[in-house]
């Protein structure tokens, strides 16, 4: 495990872009003392040796669920349209994806 | 006593032998929350038509004698991070303000076909993250014990309103100690079943290896039957275990004679109140009492837990809450103030900037972090080792007792802003309750005692699906104790 201390104003703000949560300046300081300090805390994970130890995948042998493969009513995709901020003719609406002409 | 102070036992013997109707026992809850929760700010939203509707429909089953669940009739109320159809769900979040569900989450369905009266609501910290409820985008709840105090967290709506006898009983949500820390805090009994005992289809999904849907109740025998209705299969939910959940309505009964009770050796420890270890032990005895063989035992790795938790719940985390985009539902920067953005990577970041909170930001980041390239490795990974060996190290203990026990929490409630702007002292608050959901075992607090005027909880772990138990512990425990009686006194 490497050994981070320290997230700088940086790294808070690549670690904000790949969250998709825009900060501000003075949050990127906030967030830089508070996680590095969080961060210190976890590191302490390093004391445990672990090298011979398979990651938990499961806590207590539970067995995954399957549903029957069948068609049931649903009839809830209007609720759920209606949900969306921005809604029009039954579809949710979005600003464009692709960008056009000229940058 | 007033009605609206029953417990489950007691409000289902007085309606069926018709010394009280559901519609009084429904009235007295809403009455007692519109006289005094303007104090705790424990509700987000009371159901009082549509409450004292269902109450007139299930007295006229009950004197028809029809055959009704054991909760029907009796009020309960919600945390609002559980999905009611028709009914806003806001998470404790200003991103879901005014989002209203479109389905009803499978425990909440099972509380209806039991003839459940669910009359509101109740506050938490945002999408559950926290452990005072100050994170809740609608204001801090108060302890009832104190209203300088937090409540706990992040159920801490769920808990005042039990404690300070608003409804009978109420659901919450637990990821690494939300439904017992604030029971703890609040003097009343809180229950985490075995992770997949309970469905999580329709709980806004905080950390999905950790999550765990349960009740908040005055007494562990309410709990017991409250926890009998909830569990179960669900196909809805493919971590759902899928044997039967056992039936202790009338069917759980005091039992710890030669049962071997263990003391977590590191649940007593640095950083922990003294006077709070000195009152758990002190209780100890009344087990011995009892006929329990009582000692200690080492979970060796137990300290982990805390940073162990810190890696796997933000990563879940950050996962669970890409989904608040500003697109599907909720809040959308785009309706707010549109001339603000040009893109749709615009839509994502300043939905998200302005709709959430700093606790959940903070997490998301934090998950972001140790999930991105180069340090999957060295954070996730070994985080989920380092459970292994929590896990183990319980297992063990497990094959020589029956039950462990260590405090709920290291110390009382703190006061309202103490915490605040140091994450890390927050986080410590939740060290004593965490180790059961990295582990997914079943555990309970109980009411134990006061220290300085506040309540203390007893946290009892079981073994996988042995909630039975944790039961007949916790209700050996409460027959020779009434730390619950104690009310608060909220003027």
């Amino acid at each position: 495990m490497k050994k981070i201390n320290k997230l700088t104003k940086q790294d808070v703000e690549h670690v904000a872009k790949l969250a998709r949560i825009k900060i501000s300046e003075t949050e990127k300081e906030i967030y830089s003392a508070q996680l590095s300090s969080i961060l210190e805390y976890i590191n302490k994970l390093n004391e445990v040796e672990t090298d011979k130890i398979s990651a938990a995948t499961h806590m207590s042998g539970l067995k995954n669920v399957m549903r029957a493969d069948k068609a049931a009513e649903c009839n809830i995709q209007k609720d759920l349209i209606e949900a969306a901020p921005e809604y029009e003719n039954n579809m949710i609406k979005v600003k464009a994806v692709l960008k056009g002409g000229k940058q | 006593m007033n009605i609206n102070e029953l417990s489950i036992k007691l409000a289902y013997e007085k309606l069926r032998a018709g010394e009280i109707s559901s519609y009084e026992l429904t009235k007295s809850c809403l009455d007692r929350i519109e006289n005094i929760d303007h104090k705790l700010n424990a509700f987000l939203a009371v159901f009082r038509d549509d409450a004292l509707k269902q109450a007139k429909e299930i007295d006229e089953k009950i004197s028809k004698n029809e055959d009704l669940n054991y909760l029907a009739g009796i009020p309960v109320a919600i945390k609002d991070v559980i999905l009611m159809k028709g009914k806003k769900n806001t998470c404790g979040s200003k991103i879901l303000e005014n989002y209203v569900a479109s389905y009803d989450a499978t425990v909440i369905k099972k509380l209806k076909e039991a003839g459940a009266i669910i009359i509101g609501k109740t506050n938490c910290d945002e999408f559950a993250m926290g452990s005072s409820t100050e994170n809740s985008a609608f204001g801090s709840v108060k302890n009832p014990y104190d209203l300088e105090r937090v409540p706990g967290g992040s159920s801490g709506g769920s808990a005042a309103a039990v404690a300070s006898d608003q409804c009978i009983y109420a659901l919450g949500s637990d990821t690494g100690g939300s439904i017992r820390q604030p029971a703890a805090y609040c003097n009343i009994v809180g229950l985490k079943p075995t992770y997949g005992r309970v469905s999580r289809y329709g709980l806004s999904a905080m950390a999905s290896s950790l999550d765990q849907i349960g009740p908040f109740t005055k007494t562990a025998e309410d709990a017991a039957w409250v926890f009998s209705v909830l569990a179960g299969t669900d196909e809805n939910d493919s971590t759902c275990m899928t044997e039967a959940a056992p039936e202790f309505f009338n069917n759980i009964y005091p039992g710890v004679k030669g049962r071997k009770i263990g003391i977590i050796k590191q649940g007593f420890g640095e950083g922990i109140n003294e006077n709070v270890k000195k009152q758990i032990l002190k209780e100890m005895e009344k087990f011995e009492k009892l006929g329990a063989k009582v000692s200690e035992v080492e979970i060796p790795h137990l300290e982990y837990s805390l940073p162990v938790y810190y890696i796997i719940m933000p990563s879940e985390v950050s996962s669970n809450l890409a989904r608040f985009d500003g697109i599907r539902y909720g809040f959308s920067q785009v309706k707010h103030a549109p001339q603000d953005v040009k893109d749709l990577l615009d839509v994502y970041m300043k939905s998200r900037a302005k709709g959430m909170g700093d606790e959940v930001k903070r997490r998301i980041m934090i998950g972001t972090y140790a999930l991105s390239s180069g340090y999957y490795d060295a954070y996730y990974k070994k985080a989920q080792k380092v459970r292994t060996i929590i896990i183990n190290d319980f297992k063990k203990a497990f094959e020589k007792y029956d039950v462990l026990i260590t405090p709920t929490a290291p110390d009382i409630a703190f006061k309202l802003g103490e915490k605040i702007n140091d994450p890390l002292s927050m986080y410590l608050s939740d060290i004593m309750t965490v180790s059961a959901n990295v582990a997914g075992l079943p555990a309970i607090s109980i009411p134990s005692g006061f220290v300085n005027g506040m309540p203390i909880g007893m946290q009892i772990f079981g073994n996988y699906f042995d909630e039975k138990k944790l039961f007949e512990t916790a209700i050996s425990y409460e027959l020779y104790n009434k730390w619950r009686d104690v009310k608060p006194k909220i003027n």
